[in-house]
């Protein structure tokens, strides 16, 4: 049953980006996005079965590719990533029709969108090495199809798709490298024949594999300093592609760490896991940061995705280091806590990712700098913006509280583990989880404050009207979603469960008391959402009547409007308020150190006295400081060595005829 | 929280209890964080030699708001109007779940530290909003400056707690406060000392007073907090007065019974609350004398110089945590 509407799904999708590629303009859109719709909720619907149930399924086919044939499988585990990308490819699918029908919107799109969301769905299913690099490598090339969708002419967009195309292929090779190694010595290539024999392999191959592998996942995940095509890709595709890049491809980097380090590889050695926790806590708090500093609504939402991969990978360092120590309860409570912040990612993301397209689409920007006052303008996105943007920044009764509270609560029990370098990687964890709260919150009182407050700093701000109800509808599955899930996180948890304990080598007990809430069962902690809403709601109105119903004479009773205070002037223009950039100016300085900004400062003075300016210009940038120190010497020396093997071929056919020649010999040299 | 639960109450007993003990200390912290300003105001005075205003005088401020016309700046949207509400909303039910006098509140399961720390980043988050609602430039500006502040405060404030929370093995607050009970000789423990001294510049920069902020300034270069309510006027700065008066105070009983235990009521009966109430007026009161003696003798800093005190505060805390972590 689970199976048949797993693969329903898939072929609906596939079949939703034939038609997305066949039929003419006006059917184009509703008839692929409707399929899609109906091929999401089919992969939910067998996903969902697996999760609830326990019961995996197998199936293999040897007509699709030839030589290995492809097996599919879905365990509890990828269950978990199929369901996770299948609601959000619901509300991107619904999302769609109404922003298919912006100008700039494209057949390629539409088409490509269902096939992207088809391969997110067939990795986590992919059981044996050829299936699993073939659905990696569809999944990299639809991404880039979809990320040049709209804008290909576009110098900026081309660079975005040169450094996603490339990094995605070096991590792939390295995918593949690492995955044929493990085949050729574990004596198959699917994956249960890899996990039966794993351990005769011993533990430097082992250690190889996952160090390969992980730097290919890690590149997926969009880790520090593997990190490099998130901001560059995520601004520049189309938003509905930049949703499921974030909500749901991100996801996948994590799979793949979880499927080979833990279940092909059995868990190995402790210092693979504080490896993978060391790059989250390094990609926590370089992503908040940049977050913090952004003022591109879209780059300032990679960065929270960065920021929040490394949480997720602090977590699951914590959970496979824990496992090392043999502490199975506490892995299995911070592997919990790890799947359900990716979730909850996933949804909050999105939705935000979506939300910032409907702005682009109405305003035709996403610098903050130009925006300001679509609360009033836009109120649905303006909410809807609003309730993602709280997820994100944990305030309690936000499912991004619930998890962050779980991780938090999952690093602070594993502390008390044996090992001491586990307790030093848990509290770097607990303070990079700590940092990246703070600046989380910085970055998107910034996102909100200048984009949504304030007055409209641009025509195009004040003429910004909401956008499509299919749009916006989109929007509200995942904020449903997100609300749900924070008032009653419990009802999530036994399936999380289920996933953790298939995500861990030697499987995990129950960690949480069954409930509405979250409680641990092991140790004293829990909290209780729905408890604390309902009072957060109730001192609400309280507060707020206090406010209305305080005695005061009759025509004082309704609030009145006035003007601002303009410190004595009378005029107050957009142009004085606060702008992005100097919301996060202060931020900046304090950590200079770490994001580096390129200051520009031009004072033209007045022919009379240089004691008067005539203009002054100021230009700031925030470049990557990794993308400068580490990418840019290593790309200016790989052109550089192109340039002087340029000089060898030189025209000379002798000289061809004599490298043909010293090619042979050496050849005939490395055989004998 | 009392008005929904007032019905299931009457069913239960204990539960009624908890819940009067909860409705208490929101009382107590809506009465006391006024007071608790009043007495810094009147001790920082006779120690400059003036008089100073009577202790009760923010209560009176209180009441003097609450009765004028409520007026809002032209551009504001609807977070103008809930800014003030979610402050004191999420105050309040942080200070209903925290044990101030009884370390048996409503939901005493779930009064986590995180969740206390993240109730209070909810009123920060709020007031932020508020500041910019208007686009004014002084109200981004405190925003700005405000968010900067408590992004590095916040760290501090949660591993601060975490250290205490390592040596009880639980971060639910009143299983901290009952374990400190049950160990008198944690009290003088390094790592309680070294959080304690983290906690003291948090609480100062979480309440903006000397040195990081000066609550009474209106210069235009320094002022943070009141840049922020610059719009606010009547009922609305009402409520974000009294909702900053009561973070005060929830963050001074908080420490206060996180470090020195003793006099919260551990059982129920009125006269163990009794005592609780007093044994908490009697610390709180003594920790804002100390906050208060900390403005009188230190100038307020560059704002750019806040950071690197705060920093010294996450490193005092991480400090007490790895030192918990080594001596258990």
């Amino acid at each position: 049953m689970s199976a048949t509407a797993y693969l329903i799904g898939v072929s609906a999708l596939c079949a939703a980006a034939v038609l997305g590629a066949i039929l003419p303009a006006g059917q184009r859109l509703l008839g692929a996005a409707l399929l899609s719709a109906v091929g999401c909720l089919a992969a939910l619907a067998g996903s969902g079965e697996v999760l609830v149930s326990g019961h995996p399924f197998a199936m293999h086919s040897a007509e699709v590719l030839p030589l290995t044939g492809v097996d599919v499988s879905l365990d509890p585990l990828g269950a978990l990533f199929v369901a996770i990308t299948a609601i959000v490819g619901l509300a991107v699918s619904w999302y769609s029709i109404g922003y298919g029908a912006h100008p700039h919107a494209s057949r390629t799109t539409t088409a490509v969108l269902p096939a992207f969301l088809a391969t997110l769905l067939l990795v986590p299913a992919a059981s044996s090495v050829a299936t699993f690099m073939a659905a990696w490598e569809l999944m990299a090339l639809t991404s880039l199809l979809g990320l040049l969708g709209e804008h290909r002419r576009r110098p900026e967009t081309r660079d975005a798709a040169q450094w996603y195309a490339v990094m995605t292929h070096i991590g792939a090779a390295a995918i593949l490298f690492g995955l044929v190694l493990l085949g050729a010595h574990a004596g198959g290539q699917s994956f249960a024949a890899i996990a039966a024999h794993r351990r005769e392999l011993s533990m430097p191959l082992r250690s190889a594999v996952f160090v390969i592998t992980l730097a290919g996942f890690a590149s997926k995940a969009g880790a520090v300093p593997l990190h490099v095509w998130l901001p560059r890709a995520h601004p520049e595709a189309p938003s509905p592609v930049s949703a499921l890049m974030s909500g749901a491809m991100v996801n996948l980097g994590v799979y793949g760490i979880l499927r080979v380090g833990e279940v092909l590889l059995g868990g190995g050695e402790l210092w693979w896991w504080l490896l993978v926790a060391s790059l989250g806590v390094t990609s926590a708090f370089f992503g908040a940061l940049h977050a913090a500093a952004s003022t591109d609504l879209k780059r300032l939402l990679a960065y929270s995705t960065v920021d929040n991969v490394g949480l997720v990978l602090i977590g699951v360092g914590a959970a496979g280091a824990l496992q090392c120590d043999g502490d199975r309860l506490l892995a299995g409570l911070a592997l919990v806590a790890t799947l359900f912040h990716l979730a909850n990612h996933a949804l909050f993301k999105s939705g935000l990712f979506l939300a910032a397209g409907a702005i682009q689409h109405s305003t035709a920007t996403r610098d903050l700098d130009r925006l300001g006052g679509l609360a009033r303008r836009m109120p649905v996105t303006a909410v809807l913006f609003g309730i993602g943007a709280l997820s994100i920044s944990a305030v309690p009764g936000s499912n991004g509280f619930a998890s962050e509270w779980l991780l938090f609560e999952g690093l602070l029990q594993g502390i008390a583990s044996r090992s001491a370098v586990t307790q030093a990687a848990l509290l770097a964890g607990v303070a990079a989880l700590a940092i990246t709260g703070g600046l989380t919150a910085t970055a998107f009182v910034k996102a909100i404050g200048v984009g949504f407050l304030g007055q409209p700093r641009t025509q195009a701000a004040r003429e910004a009207k909401d956008v499509a109800p299919s749009m916006l509808a989109g929007m509200g599955i995942l904020a449903v979603a997100c609300v749900t899930l924070g008032v009653v996180p419990g009802v999530a948890l036994p399936v999380l469960e289920r996933a953790a304990a298939g995500g861990l080598a030697g499987g995990a007990p129950h960690a949480l008391r069954p409930g509405i809430g979250i409680e641990l069962a092991a140790a004293r902690g829990a909290i209780d959402p729905a408890l604390v809403v309902v009072g957060l709601l109730a001192a609400f109105i309280l507060a707020g009547s206090a406010v209305r119903f305080a005695p005061r004479p009759a025509q004082l009773r309704h609030p009145r409007r006035g003007e601002v205070w303009g410190c004595g002037r009378e005029l107050q223009t957009a142009r004085m308020e606060i702008t992005a950039t100097s919301f996060a100016e202060p931020l900046q300085r304090v950590f200079a150190d770490v994001l580096r900004p390129d200051h520009d400062l031009e004072v033209t003075h007045a022919s009379e006295s240089r004691y008067f300016p005539e203009a002054i210009s100021f230009h700031q940038r925030i470049d990557d400081a990794i993308e400068r120190l580490v990418y840019r010497p290593v790309i200016a020396a790989v052109v550089s060595w192109g340039r002087l093997a340029r000089r060898i071929p030189n025209g000379s056919v002798h000289r061809y005829l004599a490298f043909g020649f010293a090619a042979l010999l050496l050849v005939l040299v490395v055989l004998r | 929280m009392t008005g929904g639960l007032a019905d299931l109450a009457v069913v239960d007993p204990a539960l009624a209890e908890r819940v009067g003990v909860s409705a208490v200390q929101v009382g107590i912290v809506l009465v006391g964080g006024p007071l608790l300003l009043g007495l810094m105001g009147k001790l920082r005075a006779r120690a400059e030699g003036r008089v100073g205003a009577p202790i009760t005088q923010g209560l009176a401020d209180l009441r003097k708001l609450l009765h004028k016309e409520a007026i809002r700046a032209e551009p504001t949207s609807a977070v103008s109007a809930m800014a003030p509400v979610v402050l004191v909303g999420s105050a309040a039910v942080a200070a209903a779940l925290t044990p101030l006098v009884s370390t048996r509140p409503v939901s005493a399961g779930g009064a986590d530290v995180f969740l206390v720390v993240y109730l209070l980043l909810m009123g920060s988050i709020a007031l932020a909003l508020g500041g910019l609602d208007a686009g004014t430039a002084f109200g981004g500006m405190g925003s700005s400056r405000a968010m900067t502040i408590g992004a590095i405060s916040e760290p501090a404030l949660l591993v601060g707690i975490l250290a205490l929370a390592v040596q009880a093995r639980t971060s639910n607050l009143p299983g901290i406060v009952k374990a400190s009970l049950a160990h008198p000789g944690w009290l003088a423990s390094p790592q309680r000392i070294l959080a304690l001294g983290a906690l003291v510049v948090v609480v100062i920069a979480e309440t903006g007073r000397i040195p990081v902020d000066n609550p009474s300034t209106h210069l235009e270069l320094t002022m943070i907090h009141e840049a922020m309510v610059l719009e606010q006027a009547g009922p609305d700065l009402a409520l974000t007065t009294a909702g900053e008066a009561m973070r005060l105070g929830l963050l001074l009983g908080l420490v206060a019974n996180l470090f020195f235990p003793w006099g919260v009521a551990d059982s129920g009966g009125g006269l163990a609350i009794a005592v609780g109430i007093f044994a908490l007026a009697v610390k709180a009161s003594a920790l804002a004398a100390l906050i208060a003696l900390i403005e009188v003798s230190t100038a307020k800093l560059r704002l750019f110089r806040v950071p690197e005190l705060l920093a010294g505060g996450f490193v005092l805390a991480i400090v007490a945590v790895t030192i918990g972590l080594v001596s258990r």
